[in-house]
């Protein structure tokens, strides 16, 4: 039963996939795009990585798609001049056969994998009693392999950073996106009223049960980033001016505090991001603590993309 | 067949497909989008072998699934930095076309040459 519900699974999927490719409108390509993202969930959970599952249901497929969507309705006069460069047939069957070679290999390797798999779960498993941690996807983030996270939180900074050096010169400093204009007693600003307090609710409590169970700051942050999204989207709040120096200490507070850990890693336990021996779980929680607001930020901040309108309007 | 190979396999057609649009596809959103379904498809591979990878009580393979949520972010980063760039192209010049020629300044049908 299994088996065939995944086969199935497997098949949407795919069909999805080509839609997202040879949908005509880009915007329909979008939508497609998120109902992918959404079933991807459920292959996720299938391969039991429901940290994954949550990541991609918040990011993978929410964020993303909001992005696109917003993209693809801005973008929509450009479609018909596109459609006019569409490549001939010969780079059409071109493509075609570099994307069939790209997957039959794939395939094979697929097919091929050894047996028994290489795994680094029994390492995790002789080593999570250190981290108190019990999620182990957790121990992995922020114990074993905490410089990824690290980089990653810069990666994500260094993008905003990108995204806002984009503005014109005029809406340097000001407000990203534009003003919305919605109906002060319309379905929208009803939901972006009743729908936050939950949404606060359930952020929290995801990013609390990432240390023992599935979710975690990244999750949790995501869905913070909507909330704050749907308010500002419904017009009751607007987006802060980018030169504030509340936001951009917010913003570097999380990577800072994450580095001077590090340091303090190296300093007492010989190494940049170790733990003293018994303080990993409080250590671990400072950090978390300290990137959940960088995060929701960074990634509410990121879909607004850069400043567009001056401080004032 | 078990899900890993299953949806190992998957991810390659995926992988195979997102490749054909990224190349054929004129428009730059559009570029993105197959981009971020190869994306997947990578992610997809990956977490197939993570679930092969299942051993000492947990479900797959924790270390490959910690790095997966790190790319998934990553590449949610990525894509955002590369529409804001495809959005300021449009601004500046009202089209978004990736033909060698020079873009056609703001107000000129993009079209038309």
């Amino acid at each position: 039963m299994t088996d065939v519900l995944n086969v199935l699974l497997a098949a949407l999927i795919l069909g999805l996939a080509v839609w997202t490719i040879v949908a005509r409108e880009a915007y329909a390509a979008a939508i497609g795009f998120i109902a992918y993202g959404l079933l991807l969930t459920l292959v996720w959970v299938q391969l039991r990585g429901i940290d994954v599952a949550l990541t991609e249901a918040a990011i993978g497929g929410g964020l993303t798609g909001a992005l696109l969507i917003g993209a693809a309705a801005r973008l929509r006069s450009t479609e018909a001049a596109a459609r006019a460069e569409r490549p001939g047939l010969a780079t059409r069957w071109v493509a075609a056969l570099a994307s069939v070679a790209v997957t039959a290999a794939l395939a094979i390797c697929v097919l091929a994998l050894p047996e028994p798999a290489p795994t680094l779960a029994p390492e995790v498993s002789a080593n999570i009693d250190v981290t108190e941690v019990l999620n182990p996807i957790t121990a992995v983030l922020l114990a074993f392999r905490a410089m990824d996270t690290l980089l990653e939180a810069i990666v994500l900074l260094f993008a905003l950073i990108g995204v806002w050096s984009l503005a014109p010169d005029r809406a340097w400093g000001g407000r990203p996106g534009l003003l919305q204009q919605v109906d002060p007693n319309g379905m929208l600003a009803y939901v972006a009223r009743v729908l936050p307090p939950i949404g606060i609710v359930a952020g929290a409590y995801i990013f609390w049960v990432g240390a023992d169970n599935p979710g975690g700051k990244f999750q949790g942050a995501t869905i913070l980033a909507a909330m704050w999204l749907l308010v500002m989207m419904a017009g009751l709040a607007d987006a802060p001016p980018i030169r504030r120096a509340w936001l951009r200490w917010l913003l570097v507070a999380g990577p800072l505090t994450f580095i001077g850990i590090g340091i303090v890693g190296a300093m007492s336990a010989g190494a940049f991001l170790a733990y003293p021996h018994g303080f990993a779980k409080p250590l671990i929680l400072v950090i978390e603590f300290a990137l959940m607001p960088t995060l929701t930020l960074i990634l509410g901040l990121m879909l607004l993309g850069a400043p567009r309108r001056g401080e004032a309007s | 067949m078990s899900a890993g190979t299953l949806f190992g396999l998957c991810a390659a057609v995926l992988i195979g497909l997102g490749l054909y649009g990224l190349i054929v596809n004129p428009h730059p959103l559009r570029k993105i989008l197959a981009f971020n379904v190869v994306g997947s498809g990578v992610f997809l591979l990956f977490g197939a072998i993570a679930y092969r990878g299942a051993g000492a009580g947990m479900g797959g393979d924790p270390v490959p699934q910690a790095l997966l949520i790190t790319g998934i972010v990553v590449a949610f980063s990525a894509t955002a930095l590369a529409v804001a760039l495809l959005l300021r192209l449009f601004d500046e010049t009202g089209s978004v076309t990736l033909a060698s020629e020079p873009p056609a300044p703001a107000g000129k049908d993009p079209g038309a040459d």
